[in-house]
């Protein structure tokens, strides 16, 4: 009878956990919180740097659960999760219980949510969105302003809750200047008349084509970086958002009336990723995320022989990475399983 | 605007505000700009809601006005603040209720650093018995006297005789909160509401029939920021800063502005008359001003109080247009009469010691 493992988490990281423990011949169960498997691939468009459409992504995954016959539970919250001698008792929110020879996390990320950071009056303003709602219109094909008028002057913020003492982040998200710049280029593509600007602490273009695109969005598509947080933000009469911001370059303030202000929300430890840390007894860090054994050698493995990690669970990562540490987290299981 | 983002905020933002037994310290300044306001305060918390509210006759200023303008130092201005407090631990009072707003944020900021570096406030202690033999509490509760009023909000509305209600078309006022600087921005979780859309100010309109503008410059510095003022050179962009807070609401049409600090309804209200002489600009409706009010005079006239006893003929830009809409009766003749019926005489529990 082969070993059986449970993979909590149908996003990225746990998909394709999920499918290549399936392939190794293990008998894999996935169990996922929402009623679809995908996690943020369900809210995001296109995928940088090479403006993927996110369901090709999300079909590769999904097929090769399929392929492999891991047996899917959706709609599922994990109630316990306790260690017995050498197998694992998953009790979940439906009454059932999964014995299990090891487990992999990958409970993801949670988008930090704007509103906490209330200068920006996210959740208050009509026309302050963040970066997970433009991929929405991106996705319906409707760019607009809250009263349905095209948007002609767009200001994008980075770094919201990212980099930020008073969220309670110190961390870097990884993600949102591309995303910003990203996003950028595909509002100019939308509207060519449109005026963008990105209001930026650092650019930290640090993947493969990232700095590309960030001089593509400059030299081709104009868009303005100021290099400066947004201090805040308010309404106009006519619903318009002004912001006040400083031109650190310049060294000079500055106030903007803007027809669309785009937050480029950061990543946080996921709540059900919390959740279980207390269930399990799960180590995290001073970031919240879970805390791997060794940054180097040990990033996919917990304080809990046998549980391991995938994913965003553990930091801020791209698709890239989510995929090649949900592979790992697969290795690491084969070689645990091999010698318990 | 979407008001449950709001909501889901001030729920996040509610302070304990004491309900009774109070030790109140009034303004330095206030008594001079809107003198009427803090006799109002003590009328309606002792004779209307019949609370018990001491002052000492030996209470001097906090030190704050001197503190931020950089020439007193901040030990000095400790040592002040807590012979402040030796008084009220003297009389008996644990609730300290500061009428100006720079106290409240001097207060909430000494005791923050005392919190924080106990050997600080050791050391204010030991300074103030060699000096005074006094010894001190710290504040049980502290509350800003437009928090109190905030707390009775709904108990004055009850009693009003009068609401923030245009009696010519039922609308209800267009009323613009402007918070003290001091209020929130430094603790916001000190401040009703918090820092970015305090609610203090808002929920009094609110309670009492009024509509609150959110204008761009909402958050703006009145102008009056210490030195802006206090250096002459700098009245420039004191004057400069309230302009910029004028032009920013004038697109909403604001019956009124009402404020929670001794400095913002003085220059909001001198400044307009100030704008008005050097460009002919007028920011209210028909050509004339947007009345300012301190929180106790616009409690007081809901209440029912003769404007004229609230001091209302301080004011530099007129509140009459205001009483109008409300449907407040006045006496024109009376307004710079002071030989009619001194409020001292009319209001004897306003004098405790």
């Amino acid at each position: 009878m082969s070993k059986h493992v449970v993979v909590i988490g149908g996003g990225v990281a746990g998909l394709e956990a999920a499918g290549r423990l399936s392939r190794e011949g293990l008998d894999v169960s996935l169990l996922e919180k929402d009623s679809i498997t995908g996690g943020h691939l369900n809210r995001w468009f296109k995928l940088f740097p090479d403006r993927r459409d996110s369901s090709e992504v999300k079909d590769y995954l999904e097929g090769l659960t399929h392929a492999n016959n891991v047996k899917l539970f959706t709609n599922v919250t994990i109630e316990k999760l306790n260690r017995d001698k050498d197998h694992f008792s998953v009790l979940t929110n439906d009454g059932k219980e999964l014995i299990a020879d090891a487990v992999v996390v990958a409970t993801g990320f949670d988008l930090f949510k704007s509103s906490r950071k209330e200068e920006y009056g996210y959740g208050i303003y009509d026309n302050v969105i963040t970066s997970a709602d433009l991929e929405d219109m991106f996705r319906k094909g409707e760019i607009t302003a809250a009263d349905g008028t095209v948007p002609k002057k767009i200001g994008i913020v980075h770094c919201v809750g990212s980099r930020d003492e008073k969220a309670g982040n110190l961390y870097c998200s990884k993600l949102c200047c591309v995303t910003a710049v990203k996003q950028a280029i595909e509002i100019r593509e939308h509207y060519p008349e449109s005026t963008l600007f990105c209001f930026y602490m650092d650019m930290r273009m640090g993947g493969a084509y990232y700095e590309e695109m960030y001089r593509e969005a400059q030299e081709v598509w104009s868009v303005n970086f100021i290099r400066g947080k947004v201090s805040e933000a308010s309404e106009t009469i006519d619903k318009k958002v002004v912001i006040k911001v400083e031109d650190t370059l310049a060294g000079r303030p500055l106030k903007m009336t803007l027809d669309l202000l785009i937050l480029m929300a950061g990543m946080e430890m996921s709540e059900g990723g919390i959740k279980l840390a207390g269930l399990a007894g799960l180590k995290t860090g001073d970031n919240r995320f879970f805390e791997a054994t060794d940054h180097h050698f040990g990033s996919n493995k917990s304080n809990v022989e046998g549980l391991f990690y995938a994913g965003t669970c553990t930091s801020p990562m791209n698709i890239t990475e989510t995929i090649s540490h949900a592979r790992a987290a697969v290795s690491e299981v084969v070689d645990y399983l091999k010698n318990s | 605007m979407k008001q449950e983002g709001k909501q889901a905020i001030w729920s996040e933002y509610q302070k304990e505000i004491a309900d009774d037994k109070y030790f109140y310290v009034r303004s330095c300044i206030r008594q001079n700009f809107f003198p009427g306001s803090e006799v109002a305060f003590l009328r309606i918390l002792r004779d209307v809601l019949k609370k018990d509210v001491y002052e000492h006759p030996c209470h001097t200023t906090c030190s704050g006005i001197g503190y931020h303008s950089d020439v007193v130092p901040v030990e000095t201005a400790m040592t002040v603040v807590a012979r402040q407090f030796a008084l009220m631990t003297e009389a008996g009072y644990t609730n300290y209720v500061p009428s100006c707003i720079t106290s409240f944020g001097l207060y909430t900021e000494i005791i923050e650093t005392w919190h924080h570096f106990p050997e600080v406030e050791e050391k204010v202690r030991q300074k103030l018995k060699e000096a005074t033999g006094r010894e001190f509490e710290i504040p049980g509760n502290l509350a800003h006297a437009s928090d109190i009023i905030y707390k009775f909000r709904k108990e004055i509305a009850a009693k009003a005789k009068f609401k923030l209600i245009n009696k010519n078309t039922g609308e209800p006022l267009k009323v613009v909160d402007h918070i003290g600087c001091h209020y929130a921005k430094m603790f916001p979780s000190k401040g009703v509401g918090g820092a970015e859309y305090p609610y203090v100010l808002a929920g009094m309109i609110e309670e009492w029939g009024g509509q609150v503008i959110d204008y761009p410059e909402r958050r703006h510095c009145c102008g009056f920021g210490f030195r802006q003022y206090l250096v002459q050179a700098n009245r420039g962009f004191s004057v400069a800063c309230s302009k910029e807070k004028f032009e920013s609401m004038k697109p909403f049409k604001p019956d009124m502005i009402i404020t929670n600090c001794p400095g913002c309804p003085m220059f909001l209200d001198r400044w307009q008359y100030v704008i008005n002489e050097m460009e002919g600009t007028r920011y209210g409706q028909n050509g004339e001003g947007i009345p300012v009010f301190t929180y106790e005079e616009v409690a007081g006239l809901v209440l029912g109080f003769d404007p004229w006893d609230l001091g209302l003929q301080m004011h530099q830009t007129d509140c009459e247009p205001l009483l109008d809409k409300i449907g407040i009766e006045y006496s024109p003749e009376d307004k710079y009469n002071t030989t009619v019926n001194s409020l001292s005489e009319k209001h004897s529990s306003l004098i405790n010691v």
